[in-house]
């Protein structure tokens, strides 16, 4: 029920994720943001297991700044991608995380890049990717209508449509999607999808 | 499903008049979904030697970084590059150390060894090694390889021959497996040019 795809443009990348933690048939809110922006130029899909989730992306977020906090400079997207394939496999065989990822960045020279990585370490550098119920939507919908150098608009477009899709034709579609977009300016929030607004918590 | 048909794989090898030739497929796949059409699964170690692991691909992936990284301090250590046939058994050793929790990969070996003889080999996920003279195969699709390469090797056969024999095993093999395929690598190395080719195959 959990989706996350992604997709390269011409000189971004684009991250959306569903937004709903379920637990069961119970659903705890449908606000959770699921892109974390790892540094100023890094961002990190994950779809998964809820605690594991959590718990690697914030794990992979601290070591990105320790090492720029250690050496000055930050990470490239490849390296981050190559170090989070590492953790997953070393844990692999011992304590698995059940977390899929996909890792967006843009680097000076070399532009933007995606990386998917599931939960047994698979990782290799695509143009578009996505997991979970909602993948089996969203490829046939970017292998049909992506092409290399979209514009932002065409990108957000097609995800627009992507998320039409799944909330069209999965039967436990979740309701509200963010967008998140990385560039040369940096990684940042682009917009919400809501169809189902959090009721607000007032005071008695 | 078997853990070696989680991601779809195919490998073969043939030896030629001092040459030889290592092909893989392209795709990579979580079961039945297509997640990529251009992985990558022959690796090079050094300029005469080249190996490919089939199976699943996130021990295919660990299994380069070690094999990179002891070969790296051989190197140091020798000052020279390892032979094929010490390689082999490198790599027969490293998978023989996890015999109860073993990588599921099966690797290819391909190199030219002293006086430009080509070596050939494979070895199951346990690292009990298959030499042969003339062929060796892997991967999902590997019986329908088997028959088609007994058919159409002959010994002897230069580069421009070797190519086209290997690439139409390949291919005819490929598409008999719908977890291997969307097209064919093929790397041609004879003791004075290395050639890397893509083959359009069947995308599905």
């Amino acid at each position: 029920m959990e989706c996350v795809f992604g997709l390269v443009g011409k000189g971004f990348a684009i991250v959306a994720a569903d937004t709903s933690a379920v637990n069961s048939i119970l659903v705890h809110k449908s606000n959770e943001d699921k892109v974390m922006v790892l540094d100023s130029h890094k961002l990190l899909g994950a779809s998964g297991e809820p605690g594991d989730r959590v718990q690697f992306t914030e794990y992979i977020q601290k070591n990105v700044h320790l090492y720029q906090f250690r050496n000055g400079i930050p990470l490239t997207t490849a390296a981050t991608a190559n170090f989070t394939r590492g953790e997953l496999a070393t844990a692999l065989r011992k304590n698995p995380y059940s977390v899929n990822i996909l890792l967006a960045g843009y680097d000076k020279g070399v532009g933007p890049s995606m990386y998917y990585i599931d939960y047994i370490a698979t990782m290799h550098k695509i143009e578009k990717g996505a997991f979970g119920y909602g993948s089996y939507f969203c490829l046939s919908m970017m292998d049909r209508l992506y092409h290399p150098d979209m514009s932002i608009e065409e990108a957000i477009e097609l995800i627009d449509k992507c998320i039409i899709e799944i909330r069209t034709r999965l039967v436990v579609a979740p309701p509200n999607f963010v967008i998140k977009i990385v560039d040369q300016d940096g990684a940042r929030e682009y917009a919400w999808r809501e169809s189902i607004k959090s009721p607000d918590v007032s005071m008695a | 499903m078997s853990i070696f048909e989680y991601n779809g794989s195919a490998l073969v090898a043939m030896v030629g008049k001092n040459c030889f030739a290592i092909a893989s497929d392209r795709r990579l796949g979580v079961q039945l979904q297509t997640v990529a059409t251009d992985f990558q699964r022959v690796f090079k170690i050094h300029d005469r030697l080249y190996i490919g692991l089939s199976g699943l691909a996130t021990d295919a992936q660990t299994m380069y970084q070690k094999l990179v990284f002891r070969h790296k301090l051989y190197q140091l250590r020798e000052e020279r590059d390892m032979k094929p046939q010490t390689f082999a058994s490198l790599v027969s050793a490293l998978l023989y150390e996890k015999r109860f929790g073993p990588f599921f990969c099966q690797p290819v070996i391909a190199g030219l060894g002293d006086n430009d003889e080509p070596f050939i080999c494979t070895m199951d996920c346990l690292g009990a090694k298959e030499l042969a003279k003339d062929f060796v195969v892997s991967g999902t699709a590997s019986e329908s390889l088997y028959g088609a390469c007994e058919s159409m090797y002959k010994p002897d056969m230069e580069p421009e021959e070797l190519f086209e024999t290997i690439s139409q095993a390949l291919l005819s093999s490929v598409d008999r497996d719908c977890l291997s395929g969307w097209g064919g690598y093929v790397l041609l190395v004879t003791p004075t040019e290395v050639q890397e080719k893509i083959l359009k195959g069947r995308m599905d």
